[in-house]
C-alpha cells in the first residue's frame, strides 16, 4: 500500500503561513482598512513624537495673545489663555489614546474571560450573568461613567477603570455568541475525552478559536472608547486642567463660540471626529476580512 | 421507449458540446472542466459520477449558469431544449430558469427559506412561473399531493424545520417541478438522507419522471444510487468525462480504470473485513487546473504506460452507445488489485468476558416540556478485539449512547456501564485517567473535531501528555509512532488541519484517539463525510490497527455496506431500543426483524435487480410520545395485529446469539420473509 493512497481535497493545498498571508493581503487590500489606519496612524505618530515635534510650548499661558485668530504664526490661532491650539491638538493625541486604548485592553481582557466562562458552562451562572449585563446595557455608557467617576473622583486610572469595566459586558457578550458555536464542535469533546481541565479548554482550546471576533470587537470599542472619554472630558469628569485633552479644550472654550472665537473648539473636535472616524474605518476593514 | 421515439423531432433536453470551465484562484485561471461533451435526450435520467473535486458540480452550476463570479465558461456550449444557454442576456436567463431547467440541492435545509410557510415558498415557485397567487396556491396544493405528501395542506402551513428531512426534500421537489422544466438537475439529492427516506425519495423520483417525462441530470458520488435511477452514466474525472454509457453495463463492465477502481472500493456483495481488505485507488487527484498532456488519470493508473503520459486518448468507441477514454480500455478489467489477500485473518480474539458492556442504559432529555426517552434500556456487550456495528435510522438513538458510553452525557439513574467488569462512573468526572483513556471515540467530521488552530503534531502530542503523561523526547517518538501507524507522512506533521484532505484529517484523528491505547473506540460514522476511494483506505486502516492491538470497535454507521465490511456483530436501533442483536452475517440474511428487513432492503442493490424493496410507512415516531406495545408496529409491514400495539415484546435469544425483539416465531419470519410482505407493491 502506498503511503498516501487517497485522494486530495480540491483546495490547493497551502501553509499556515500562505493563509495568514492571504488574509493580511485581504484586510490591507480593503481601501476602509488602508485609510483608518492612515488617520490613526497619523494621530498615533503626533502621541508619540507630538511634544518634541510641535512649535510651541502647549502648557506655556501668553495672556497678551489670548484668542488670536488663526494666523501663520498660530495655524490654530490661540485659546483664552494664549496658548497654541495647534500644538495642543497634537499633544492631545497622547493623553486620549493611552486612556483609551488601556480602557479598551482592561475590558477586553475581562469581557473575553467572562463571555469564555459564560458561553461555555451556560447554566444559571450564565443566566444570571447575563441579566446583569443586559441591565448594564440598558444604561448609557456615560451616565454609568458619570456615576462611578462622582463616586470615585476623576483621574486617568479611575477613567480607564471605569471604561474597561463598562464595557466588559458589552464585549463579554459578543464573545460569549462566539463561544457558544465554537463549543458544539467535536474538538471540545475530545479534548474532554482526555480529561482536560475547564480552564485549558477554555483558553488553550477555544480562545484561539475565537481570536478574530475578539480583535474585530476591540477595534469598535476602541473607537467607542475614544468618545466616551473626550464626552467625560467635555463634562469635567475625565481628564482635568492643565492637560491638553481635546474634549477638555472643547469644554473650556464652548461658550466663547457666541463670541465668533470658533477655532479653539472646532479644531480638538475635529481631531476627535477624525480619530474615531478612523478607529471605525479599520474595524470595518477588520470585520470584512474576519467575515469572508 | 418513448423518449427515443421523440428524440426524432425534439432536440436533445441539454447538449453540452466541448464545454470548459476555469475558476480564477489566487491570481491564476484552473481549467476544472476540460472539454466535456454529453447529451441528454428528451426523458433521459443521465447520471453524472465521481468524486469530489472532479467537476460535477461545476458541471451543475453551469447549466444553470450560476457559476461564481470567479468562474467562466472558457470553451463549448450548453444547449438546453435547443436553446443556446451562452448566447441568453440576463434577462433571458431569468426567464430561462424560471422556464426550463430546475435543480434539487443537497442540503433541503438549507436550500428552503427558514423563516417563509413552506406553502409560500411552494406556490412562489408556480406565480414565478406564471401563475396568479390563488392559482399558485391551489397548484402547490396538488404539487406536493403529488410529491406523496399526505395532508399537504397541513404542511403548506408549517415551517421548513417543522418538516423533516426527507418532507423538505419532497417540499422542493415539487418546486423544482412547478415550471415544467424541460431538464431537473439533481445535485446529490438524497445524500444527507436516512437509506429508509432516500430509498422513498428515489421511488418518488423514479415515479413523477414516468408520469410527466422529464429529463434529468443526476449528479451523486453513490455509484449504487445512480445505476438504480438513471439510464446513461458518465464518469467525471479531473474535470474530464473518462467513460460513458448504459448504466447496466458500465457498471457491469467498466472499461475505464478509473470506473474499474471505483467500483473496487465499495464494500459490497457481502465481503467482510476477514475476506479481504478493499481496493483503493492510489495517489491523489491531481491539483486543480494542473496541465496534463496525456491521459487525466494516468498518474494514478496501475495500467499505465509511456504513451499515457503523452497522448491524450480520444474517446474510443467501445460498444454501441459506449466510450471510454482509455488508451488499453480493452484491457481496463485487468487493472491490478491495490490490495492482496488478507494476510492476518479476522482479528477477533476469544471470547471471554466483554470488554465494554452496557445494562438498562437509558436516557431522558427534556425539550420544551416534554419527556424525550433517546434510550430507553438498552443493553449491549462489546468483546475484545470485536466489531459491534450500530444501525438504525437518524433518531434511533445510535450516539446518544456512544456518547453514554464514552461519559459525554450522563445516563439516566440505573444505567451501568461496565469496562472490564468494573463499573464505571457516569460522567467523565467521575472517571480515572485509565477508565477515560480505554474509551475513545472518532467522530464523524474531521474538520470540527480537530481544533483548526493547531497542527497534527501538537493534536497528537497533547493526547499523549494528557492521556499516556508523556513529555519530550519520548513523546515525539511516540507522535512519529503514532503518524506511521495510521500511515500519515511525518513530513506532514507541522501542518495545520486545513492544510490535509479529509482522509488525513480523518488519519489524524484516528491517531489521536489511538494515542493512550484504548481499549473501544467508538467510531461514530468515520467515513461517510468521505469518498469512496478515501473511505476504502480509512476502513482498511481501522481494520489494520485492530489487528495489531486487539482493539475493540463500537461502528456506527447509517452505510450498511459499510458496517456488513467492518462489523462481527451488528445492533439494530429503533426510538431508543435493541430490536435486534447478532452475528452480522446472521442479521443481514432473513429470518430478521421486520425493521432490519426494511433496512437491508432499502439499500440501492448493486448486483442484479436486488430485492422487492420493504416501504416503512411514514417517519420515525416521536421519542417524546413512543407509540404503545411494540414501538415499531406503527410502521410494520409485518404487524401480527392488536397483540403489537398492547405488549411490548421482549428482547429474546430465538438463536444462539441471535436476539429479536418481535411478537412473530422465528420461524414463522423465516417463512414470511422469503415472499414479500402482503399489501407492499415490488418496487420499480
Amino acid at each position: 500500500m502506498s503511503t498516501v493512497d487517497e485522494i486530495a481535497p480540491i483546495v490547493v493545498h497551502d501553509s499556515a503561513r500562505a493563509s495568514r498571508r492571504e488574509r493580511l493581503r485581504l484586510v490591507l487590500r480593503s481601501r476602509t482598512f488602508l485609510v483608518g489606519a492612515v488617520i490613526v496612524g497619523f494621530w498615533v505618530f503626533c502621541a508619540l513624537f507630538g511634544p518634541a515635534v510641535v512649535p510651541d510650548d502647549p502648557y506655556a499661558d501668553d495672556i497678551l495673545n489670548r484668542l488670536q485668530p488663526p494666523s501663520s504664526e498660530h495655524w490654530f490661532g490661540t485659546d483664552r489663555l494664549g496658548r497654541d491650539v495647534f500644538s495642543r491638538v497634537i499633544v492631545g493625541a497622547r493623553d486620549i489614546l493611552i486612556v483609551a486604548t488601556l480602557a479598551t485592553v482592561l475590558g477586553t481582557l475581562l469581557g473575553t474571560a467572562l463571555g469564555l466562562v459564560t458561553g461555555y458552562f451556560r447554566g444559571l451562572t450564565d443566566e444570571a450573568i447575563m441579566r446583569v449585563v443586559d441591565a448594564f446595557l440598558a444604561i448609557p455608557i456615560v451616565v454609568i461613567g458619570l456615576l462611578a467617576l462622582t463616586a470615585l473622583g476623576p483621574s486617568r486610572v479611575t477613567v480607564v477603570l471605569v471604561i474597561g469595566i463598562v464595557f466588559t459586558p458589552i464585549i463579554a457578550r459578543t464573545v460569549r455568541a462566539a463561544v457558544l458555536s465554537e463549543r458544539e464542535l467535536e474538538y471540545v469533546e475530545a479534548a474532554r475525552l482526555r480529561n482536560e481541565h475547564a480552564p485549558y479548554v477554555l483558553f488553550g482550546e477555544i480562545l484561539p478559536n475565537v481570536l478574530g471576533p475578539v480583535l474585530v470587537e476591540f477595534t469598535v470599542r476602541l473607537g467607542y472608547a475614544i468618545f466616551a472619554i473626550a464626552t467625560l472630558s467635555f463634562l469635567g469628569f475625565g481628564i482635568q486642567p492643565p492637560a491638553p485633552d481635546w474634549g477638555l479644550q472643547i469644554f473650556e472654550h464652548y461658550g466663547l463660540l457666541g463670541a465668533g472665537d470658533w477655532w479653539p473648539t472646532l479644531f480638538p473636535a475635529l481631531a476627535i471626529a477624525t480619530l474615531v472616524v478612523g478607529v471605525n474605518l479599520i474595524a470595518d476593514g477588520l470585520t470584512q476580512a474576519f467575515e469572508r | 421507449m418513448s423518449a427515443v421515439a421523440a428524440s426524432v423531432t425534439a432536440p436533445p433536453a441539454l447538449e453540452l458540446d466541448d464545454l470548459s470551465v476555469a475558476f480564477r484562484v489566487r491570481g491564476r485561471w484552473r481549467r476544472v472542466l476540460r472539454g466535456v461533451s454529453l447529451t441528454i435526450a428528451p426523458g433521459e435520467s443521465y447520471g453524472l459520477v465521481g468524486e469530489s473535486g472532479c467537476g460535477k458540480s461545476t458541471t451543475a452550476l453551469a447549466v444553470m449558469r450560476y457559476l461564481p463570479r470567479n468562474g467562466r465558461v472558457t470553451g463549448g456550449s450548453i444547449h438546453v431544449a435547443g436553446a443556446d444557454l451562452l448566447a441568453m442576456s440576463e434577462r433571458e436567463v431569468l426567464r430561462y430558469r424560471s422556464r426550463s431547467v430546475s435543480m434539487v440541492y443537497q442540503n433541503p435545509g438549507a436550500a428552503l427559506n427558514p423563516s417563509l410557510r413552506v406553502g409560500e415558498q411552494v406556490a412562489e415557485a408556480f406565480e414565478v412561473a406564471g401563475a396568479s397567487r390563488q392559482e399558485a396556491l391551489e397548484r402547490a396544493r396538488e404539487m406536493l399531493a403529488r410529491v406523496q405528501i399526505a395532508d399537504a395542506a397541513r404542511v403548506m402551513r408549517r415551517y421548513p424545520h417543522q418538516l423533516s428531512g426527507g418532507m423538505q426534500q419532497r417540499a422542493l421537489i415539487a418546486m423544482a417541478l412547478a415550471s415544467d422544466p424541460a431538464l431537473l438537475v439533481l445535485d446529490e439529492p438524497t445524500t444527507g438522507l436516512d437509506a429508509t427516506v432516500e430509498a422513498e425519495v428515489l421511488d418518488l423520483i423514479a415515479g413523477l419522471r414516468a408520469e410527466l417525462g422529464t429529463s434529468i441530470l443526476f449528479i451523486s458520488h453513490n455509484l449504487a444510487v445512480v445505476r438504480r435511477m438513471c439510464e446513461r452514466v458518465g464518469v467525471l474525472y479531473a474535470g474530464r468525462l473518462v467513460e460513458e454509457g448504459r448504466a447496466n453495463e458500465l457498471f457491469h463492465d467498466p472499461r475505464h480504470p478509473y470506473t474499474v477502481g471505483l467500483l473496487r472500493c465499495l464494500p459490497r456483495g457481502g465481503v467482510s473485513k476477514g475476506e479481504r481488505p478493499l481496493d483503493t485507488i492510489p495517489g491523489l487527484l491531481p491539483e486543480l487546473g494542473a496541465e496534463l498532456p496525456g491521459c487525466v488519470f494516468a498518474d494514478r493508473c496501475g495500467l499505465v504506460r509511456d504513451v499515457c503520459r503523452q497522448e491524450e486518448p480520444p474517446l474510443y468507441p467501445v460498444a454501441r452507445g459506449r466510450t471510454s477514454r482509455c488508451h488499453f480500455w480493452q484491457e481496463a478489467h485487468e487493472l491490478p488489485f491495490t490490495a492482496e489477500t488478507r494476510t492476518a485473518p479476522s482479528a477477533r480474539t476469544g471470547r471471554g468476558g466483554p470488554v465494554l458492556a452496557v445494562a438498562d442504559a437509558s436516557k431522558t432529555f427534556r425539550q420544551e416540556g416534554q419527556d424525550v426517552h433517546a434510550l430507553a434500556g438498552v443493553s449491549l456487550a462489546v468483546g475484545p478485539g470485536e466489531t459491534l456495528g450500530l444501525v438504525g435510522e437518524s433518531g434511533s438513538g445510535k450516539t446518544t449512547l456512544a456518547r453514554v458510553l464514552l461519559g459525554l452525557t450522563a445516563p439516566d439513574q440505573g444505567t451501568i456501564v461496565e469496562l472490564d467488569g468494573q463499573v464505571l462512573g457516569g460522567t467523565l468526572g467521575e472517571r480515572g485517567t485509565e477508565e477515560v483513556r480505554a474509551l475513545q471515540i472518532v467522530f464523524q467530521n474531521p474538520d470540527s473535531a480537530l481544533n483548526r488552530r493547531f497542527s497534527a503534531r501538537r493534536i497528537l502530542a497533547r493526547a499523549l501528555t494528557k492521556l499516556v503523561g508523556l513529555e519530550g523526547r519520548r513523546r515525539s517518538e511516540r507522535v512519529l509512532e503514532l503518524a506511521r501507524s495510521v500511515r500519515f507522512d511525518e513530513r506532514l506533521l507541522g501542518a495545520r488541519p486545513v492544510q490535509l484532505s479529509g482522509g488525513l484529517k480523518q488519519r489524524v484523528a484516528i491517531a489521536r484517539a489511538f494515542a493512550g491505547d484504548p481499549r473501544v473506540v467508538v467510531c461514530d460514522e468515520p467515513t461517510s463525510a468521505l469518498d469512496v476511494s478515501v473511505q476504502a483506505a480509512i476502513l482498511n486502516l481501522l481494520v489494520e490497527l485492530q489487528g495489531k492491538q486487539g482493539v475493540s470497535y463500537l461502528f456506527i454507521s447509517h452505510d450498511l455496506g459499510v458496517v456488513r465490511y467492518l462489523a462481527d456483530r451488528i445492533a439494530v436501533l429503533y426510538l431508543g431500543r435493541v430490536m435486534e442483536v447478532g452475528d452480522a452475517a446472521t442479521v443481514f440474511a432473513a429470518p430478521h426483524h421486520p425493521y432490519t428487513e426494511a433496512l437491508v432492503s432499502a439499500v440501492p442493490a448493486f448486483e442484479g435487480e436486488g430485492r422487492p424493496r420493504i416501504r416503512l410507512e411514514g417517519e420515525i415516531p416521536s421519542a417524546a410520545e413512543p407509540p404503545s406495545g411494540c414501538v415499531f408496529h406503527t410502521r410494520c409491514p409485518r404487524k401480527l395485529g392488536e397483540i403489537c400495539e398492547r405488549e411490548e415484546p421482549p428482547l429474546a435469544e430465538v438463536e444462539p446469539g441471535h436476539l429479536l425483539r418481535c411478537h412473530i416465531p422465528l420461524e414463522e419470519l423465516r417463512l414470511v420473509q422469503a415472499t414479500p410482505p402482503p399489501n407492499q407493491p415490488r418496487s420499480p
